[in-house]
């Protein structure tokens, strides 16, 4: 095995390592730890460049390991991995510089930040993960790790989100394992194949495999927060903004939704599971979910909370672009696990940026902040259109090639269902772009501070913007081949080369 | 019935009533002798299985197991009945309930 | 004799005779003593798999003297893995003893007669218990497996009521009286074998055992007997006293080491001499009793407000776990894999129990107590202590990586090939369960505080060494192959697997 063979696995150990040495740091190390942070995330990038360029000359990257007699642990790098590592790396480095930025000065960092490594670790472990269970390892991984992050306040309202947090994950996980056991009971932990493996189980098994289906999907389905399992994602909330982004944007929830697509096409192949009969219910609790997440939205005062449902309907349109079957759909579901991503860690930013800098929280004291942050304002704008749909917004893209592969596979309904969703996300969020730039402050602001001529502190505001720029950018770059789109694209043509 | 099995039957029925001891008395002392008698059955039992032995010597692997399980009876017994006077004499050292205070440094 | 029969004496006689050494010379030679005993063993057990690995399983004489009236040893791969936990788990406890029973008095520190006489018996009680605990793993008959058991549990006793309370003493009576109360229907049991076959010897009672009146009792008896011991569900009531009221390396030892050797035992007649007169019926009664000490034991630990009650009630719950692979026999294929999912839960159970109770005994002596209230925030005074407890928590829910994962995961392969959903859906259950008992005091730990900590200062090396062992819970997930296969040697589980095919 040469070392560019050991890529996944020193991706995997890119934030690993440096996590588990920040723990040992004292908490006044600061340079330290910063350090450490930065050259992990960028080191990240520079090796998942290197594989991006590998898996697009068609090489494979595997690492292998016996767990047990004939179980194996398996990481490899396939174009659909690729997508989220980049995505996750990408979003991590901008993360980091958030955080180092948002927390500055408050207690248990070392702590905070070795968590914080840990959990993109798990996450770039689902990622890169060959089979089943080296998957099941690293979202169990996933849960643990994030549980300090959404506690991290330690107050007593963080904690009963953190009990809530670990009740609905930990019964996930119970029915994905249930689920993984028995379908290896059939097959074994064979890896991850474009197209699935299972269609040449025995047809007599078929009642089984709807079963095993639908256990893994409720355990995947807790973290992608398909409704009703979605309960534990507004109340996770209470965490700290770089933890919230985390959550929505670049772990937790994605290791969900990308855990949906793996199970669907990776394993089962999406025209046995339309054989199987199990899409049709899985397209229309990703079609509940989306209008149900964005009604409850509407009745938020909470900024992040009115975020949270939004990400619970957002999300849904990857496992419906999922579900629907045919390449377009497939496409739109794909591409908008990044353009969600994007998208929303902006407004989490933003959001994160309004509390640190004006002490505000709520939708209704958001008049006239535009003037007061003009930066942070534009990126919320940009991503607020985003989430609509507006383009040249990365949102337009994914709903776009969505309703197109909803018309393809004569699916109307999932049509009318995209647009409802759409009017409802332009109800929650226009009126607060409109109040921001329109109306007047009600008064002066709960605290107010500012960092020398700048709205607020130059490590909040530039991942910020840097975000917003993405959601325009993958919007105007669609077409290239290096976008998401065009990523996405390959991988489509190979799950449909079967 | 032959004398062996007789010594045998009567070994089992005072191996019931102790463990009826056992289970019915309250007080630890009572407890501990309920022990004793159970273990007498025990031993009992196995001298008689030492009888039916052919060639007329009785066969020596019961009695060494009664030996050996006498030596251990005796034992117990003596660390149980250290155990009993402490539980009732109170303690030696620290005061009792104060649970905290654990037996190390 | 055989160089594998040397290691095995050597294994025996090593920790036996260095508590002698320390009962003896006393003072402070029972710290050293320790140490070379570990070191004798660490190396005997090296020695003795590597003669394994070679030449299979080996049995010896001691001094030509074999069953009955000798001593008859007997290693395969069940009894090397069960000295491979007693190695690690042992080790471990000894290194944290070193610094909870610390060598010498500190200065601000009063004279305490009873706490320096625990100091000087602890070390020769805990090494007769080693010595007790490796005679058991080797025993190759049935009386010698009752002489080692007894040796095991009076030495328990003089460690549970090293305590010097009133609840102490009081704990360890009870775990006496009905451990005695266990061994003698043990010993009942071993008499009516040997009145229906005249052997002792396990291999030999193997070939010789049928399905009669007598041997049935016997099983009844003996099974009984250990049940008690093992503190199975609803044999449990002496176990959480105990257990929860020991000194922490005490408390540590009992329960990974001495409530898994009685399990051991039970396991082996079952496997060995009963191998043919045991019933289906009859595994699944244990292994419905083991379900019913999950659920029970794990809504106890959920209700307890003291840590140690906590963890002690966890133990009750998962000895449950061992008893699940009853429900497997007569069902050749997936009763290998099942029994392989129960040794080897045994053994990451032993780690994760021994480091949270050792971690349980940092935070006491940090805080001063262990009522779960009043430890908010003590993840900030002892990261380290409450890293272990977490990570051995995570063993003990199953959550990969982790031994007590690959345990469950062969566990459940067996439940889902066998059909056996109820298990499966228990296994899980208890997963869950046990998160419910693990997170109160993670909470707490990560909890704000308000008021200040007045804080005892806790050696760094009873920090390291809980943390250690809880790193063993974990790397036993990740290396699963080999103690997988070690437990291979001798084929253990090959009579009870091969009952259904010729019955």
């Amino acid at each position: 095995m040469s070392w560019s063979q050991c890529l996944p696995l020193l991706v995997v150990a890119s934030s690993l390592l440096p996590g588990i040495v920040i723990f040992f740091l004292p908490e006044e190390r600061r340079s330290w730890r910063t350090t450490l942070n930065l050259s992990g995330a960028l080191g990240k990038i520079v090796l998942v460049a290197l594989m991006l360029w590998g898996v697009f000359q068609g090489e494979r990257f595997v690492v292998r390991y016996s767990l047990l007699p004939n179980v194996e642990f398996r990481l490899h790098a396939d174009p659909l991995s690729l997508l989220f590592v980049t995505l996750s790396a990408t979003l991590w480095l901008l993360t980091t510089i958030y955080a180092i930025g948002y927390l500055e000065g408050s207690p248990n960092r070392s702590r905070f930040f070795g968590f914080f490594s840990l959990c993109v670790a798990a996450t770039t472990g689902i990622a890169v993960a060959g089979n089943l269970l080296t998957f099941l390892i690293f979202y169990e991984l996933l849960t643990l790790a994030t549980y300090p992050l959404v506690v991290h306040r330690g107050t007593t309202q963080s904690l009963s989100a953190g009990r809530i947090y670990l009740a609905y994950t930990l019964a996930g996980s119970a029915a994905l394992l249930l689920g993984v056991v028995w379908l290896s009971s059939f097959v074994g932990t064979p890896e991850f194949i474009e197209g699935g493996y299972l269609d040449e189980v025995d047809p007599r098994h078929q009642g089984s495999l709807v079963r095993i289906f639908a256990l893994m999907i409720l355990g995947v389905g807790v973290k992608a927060a398909i409704v009703p399992l979605h309960g534990w994602l507004p109340s996770a909330m209470v965490a700290p903004a770089p933890v919230s982004a985390l959550l929505h944007a670049v772990a937790v929830v994605k290791a969900g939704a990308f855990g949906v697509v793996r199970i669907v096409y990776d394993v089962f192949g999406v025209e046995f599971c339309s054989t199987l009969g199990v899409t049709e219910p899985l397209a229309m609790a990703a079609a509940v979910t989306i209008v149900y997440g964005s009604i409850r939205a509407l009745y938020q005062d909470d900024l992040k909370r009115r975020l949270a449902f939004s990400t619970v309907s957002q999300v849904s349109y990857i496992i419906l672009g999922t579900a629907v079957l045919g390449p377009l759909a497939t496409l739109g579901g794909i591409v908008h696990l990044v353009h969600q991503g994007v998208m929303k860690i902006t407004l989490f930013f933003c959001a994160g940026n309004l509390a640190e800098a004006l002490g505000v929280h709520r939708v209704s004291e958001l008049n006239g902040v535009g003037r007061r942050m003009p930066w942070t304002m534009a990126a919320f704008t940009v991503g607020a259109l985003g989430m609509i749909g507006v383009p040249p917004t990365a949102g337009f893209i994914s709903k776009w090639y969505l309703a197109m592969g909803a018309s393809a596979a004569e699916e109307p309904w999932y049509i009318l269902v995209l647009v409802v969703s759409s009017v409802l996300n332009a109800c929650y969020f226009l009126p607060i772009v409109y109040a921001a730039w329109f109306k007047q402050p009600a008064g002066p602001w709960p605290v107010d501070q500012r960092a020398g001529r700048l709205e607020t502190k130059l490590s909040l505001l530039v991942p910020t913007i840097a975000t917003a720029l993405l959601v325009v950018g993958f919007g105007l770059l669609a077409s290239v081949w290096f976008s998401p789109l065009g990523w996405a694209s390959l991988i489509v043509e190979r799950e449909y080369q079967r | 019935m032959t004398t062996a099995q007789f010594y045998a039957l009567c070994g089992v029925v005072l191996f019931a009533i102790g463990f009826h001891g056992v289970v019915t008395r309250a007080h630890q002392l009572r407890k501990l002798l309920s022990v004793n008698v159970m273990g007498s059955g025990v031993f009992l039992v196995l001298v008689a299985l030492a009888s039916r032995a052919t060639g007329g010597h009785p066969d020596p692997v019961p009695h060494a197991m009664v030996l050996t399980g006498i030596v251990v009876a005796i034992s117990a017994t003596a660390v149980a009945l250290s155990l009993v006077r402490r539980v009732h004499e109170g303690d030696a050292g620290e005061a009792p309930g104060d649970d905290a205070r654990e037996a190390g440094p | 004799m055989s160089a594998s029969g040397a290691w095995m004496v050597s294994l025996v006689l090593a920790p036996l005779l260095a508590a002698s050494i320390a009962l003896v010379v006393g003072r402070r030679s029972g710290p050293y003593a320790a140490l070379a005993a570990a070191a004798a063993i660490v190396c005997s057990l090296a020695g003795l798999i590597g003669q394994l690995e070679r030449h299979g399983a080996a049995a010896s004489a001691v001094g030509g003297w074999g069953s009955p009236l000798g001593i008859q040893l007997h290693a395969d791969g069940l009894s090397v893995l069960m000295l491979l936990m007693s190695a690690l788990v042992g080790v471990g406890v000894t290194a944290y003893a070193w610094g909870y029973f610390g060598l010498a008095r500190r200065r601000d520190e009063p004279f305490n007669a009873a706490a320096s006489r625990a100091r000087e018996s602890f070390w020769p009680l805990w090494l007769f218990a080693w010595g007790g605990l490796h005679a058991l793993f080797l025993s190759g008959d049935i009386f010698n497996l009752y002489v080692a058991l007894e040796l095991l549990t009076l030495s328990a006793v003089g460690l549970i009521g090293l305590a010097n309370q009133r609840t102490a003493s009081f704990a360890a009576l009870r775990y006496l009286l009905a451990s005695l109360v266990g061994s003698l229907f043990y010993l009942l049991g071993v008499a009516l074998l040997y009145g229906e076959y005249a052997v002792l010897d396990c291999q030999r009672l193997l070939e010789l055992v049928q399905g009669t009146r007598a041997t049935t009792c016997a099983l009844a008896l003996m099974t009984l007997g250990l049940m008690l011991k093992t503190a199975l569900f609803p044999l449990h009531f002496w176990l959480p006293l105990a257990h929860g009221n020991s000194p922490a390396p005490v408390s540590a030892l009992l329960s990974s080491l001495v409530v898994t050797a009685c399990f051991y035992a039970i396991l082996r007649l079952w496997c060995t001499v009963f191998a043919n007169a045991g019933t289906p019926g009859a595994g699944m009664l244990l292994a419905l009793l083991g379900a019913a000490a999950i659920v029970y034991g794990s809504l106890q630990a959920i209700c307890q407000q003291r840590l140690k009650m906590l963890i002690a009630y966890s133990t009750v719950a998962q000895v449950g776990y061992l008893f699940l692979g009853f429900a497997f026999l007569g069902r050749s294929a997936s009763a290998v894999l099942a029994w392989q999912g129960v040794v080897y839960y045994a053994l990451s159970h032993a780690c994760a129990k021994g480091a949270m109770f050792l971690a349980a005994g940092s935070i006491m002596r940090s805080a001063g107590h262990d009522q779960l209230e009043g430890l908010a925030g003590i993840g900030k005074q002892l990261p380290v202590s409450v890293f272990a407890f977490g990570l051995a928590g995570m063993s003990l829910m199953g959550l990969p990586p982790s031994g007590g994962f690959v345990g469950k995961w062969l566990l459940l392969r067996a439940a889902l090939e066998a059909g056996l959903w109820w298990v499966a859906v228990t296994i899980l259950a208890g997963g869950l369960l046990a998160a419910g008992y693990t997170f109160p005091l993670l909470e707490r730990a990560l909890a704000n505080r308000a008021e200040p900590w007045v804080a005892r200062r806790v050696p760094r090396g009873m920090e390291l060494a809980s943390l250690v062992l809880a790193l063993c819970a974990v790397a036993l997930g990740l290396v699963a192959a080999q103690p997988l296969e070690l437990l291979e040697i001798g084929a253990p589980f090959q009579p009870l697997a091969s009952q259904e095919a010729n019955p």
